[in-house]
């Protein structure tokens, strides 16, 4: 139970080199309070390894309890089919309590991407499958809550502090260092 | 750690409220395959807590026909102030007289602690327990677990059908 599948495919939303010794993967929500706190962490964390360290963000929004978060990811997978996923992921992490039209305009505006067409593809829910895609694959991946974090395809079930991420993806890198020795 | 009923099990009747003036039992829902996921308390304080997590789910497993039900200690009117705020789709069973009735019948029981395991179980359609699993108590489950075992309900009909 509780392995990440389908594993991280180029489809994925990736930063990181792609052999790097551990892949850190987020099923997260743009609205949920603890995701935002994540997202600073996972910042040092990512600094920490520099390119020892690939990280994935997978959509899971939560809509029944945050109703800007479907929104909110789509407006992220809009950019992201522009080249700019991981700017817009971060603005829209860095203004969580101001999640809406009205953020989503401005963030593209400062990313010079297209309003009108981000409009339409809210209105025509063109990102939404691949959203849905997500959020299955984080059911079938055994995703408990938002953020859950799978390091090298497992799931991570202990605290997400920063203390708590680096130990869990040092003893990654430990193992794979050891593999490569041998 | 309880040991749970294991499969191949017949379910354990029960007839328990679901409102405050509203009873369900296990008989009611023979013909569909039926999910019961035990937890511990309402109102735990984290975002997606495993009720609101299945709720976001339910789709997935009304794919199936089943029907999911949730089972505490706590009271009806605890219960409808917690389905409310989450915006819960289906049923809570109050396990509240006897306490904890229902969870000691299949199981998972913390006597020490008065409250439900973290325990799920998938029933088939004639009322036999499928799967069964019972999680730290400090870990939600998630939900693939419950999305295998009613894969595999689903299987042998297809042949048949």
């Amino acid at each position: 139970m509780a392995n990440l599948r389908p594993p991280v495919t180029p489809e994925d939303q990736i930063q990181g080199p792609e052999d790097a010794p551990v892949t850190l993967v987020e099923y997260g929500d743009y609205e949920c309070p603890h995701c935002g706190r994540a997202y600073s962490i996972i910042k040092r964390v990512q600094k920490h390894f520099g390119k020892s360290l690939r990280f994935v963000f997978r959509n899971f929004p939560l809509g029944e309890l945050h109703p800007h978060a479907e929104s909110a990811a789509e407006t992220a997978e809009f950019a992201g089919a522009r080249g700019k996923f991981w700017e817009m992921h971060d603005l829209l992490f860095e203004n969580q309590e101001r999640l809406g039209e009205a953020l989503y305009w401005n963030l593209a505006e400062r990313l010079n991407l297209p309003i009108e067409e981000l409009r339409q593809a809210l209105e025509e829910d063109t990102y939404k499958t691949r959203i849905r895609g997500d959020f299955s694959s984080g059911v079938r991946s055994g995703v408990n809550g938002t953020p859950t974090f799978f390091i090298n395809g497992k799931r991570h079930d202990g605290p997400f502090d920063y203390e708590a991420l680096v130990l869990a993806i040092q003893e990654q890198i430990g193992r794979h260092g050891n593999a490569a020795v041998a | 750690m309880s040991a749970v009923l294991p499969p191949g099990t017949l379910a354990p009747d029960f007839t328990l409220p679901v409102t405050p003036d509203q009873k369900l039992s296990l008989q009611e829902l023979r013909g569909h395959p039926v999910i019961l996921a035990f937890y511990p308390a309402d109102w735990s304080p984290v975002c997606g807590d495993q009720m609101a997590l299945y709720n976001e789910i339910l789709p997935e497993f009304q794919k199936f026909g089943a029907e999911l039900i949730g089972v505490s200690v706590d009271g009806v009117w605890c219960h409808r102030a917690f389905a409310e705020a989450r915006h819960l789709h289906f049923p809570l069973l109050s396990d509240f007289e006897p306490k904890g009735g229902m969870a000691r019948s299949y199981g998972a029981y913390r006597s020490g602690d008065g409250i439900s395991e973290r325990a799920l179980f998938v029933i088939d359609k004639d009322g036999v327990i499928a799967w069964s699993y019972l999680s730290p108590i400090a870990v939600n489950p998630g939900a693939d677990g419950i999305l295998e075992a009613l894969e595999g309900l689903a299987k042998p009909e297809k042949i048949h059908g």
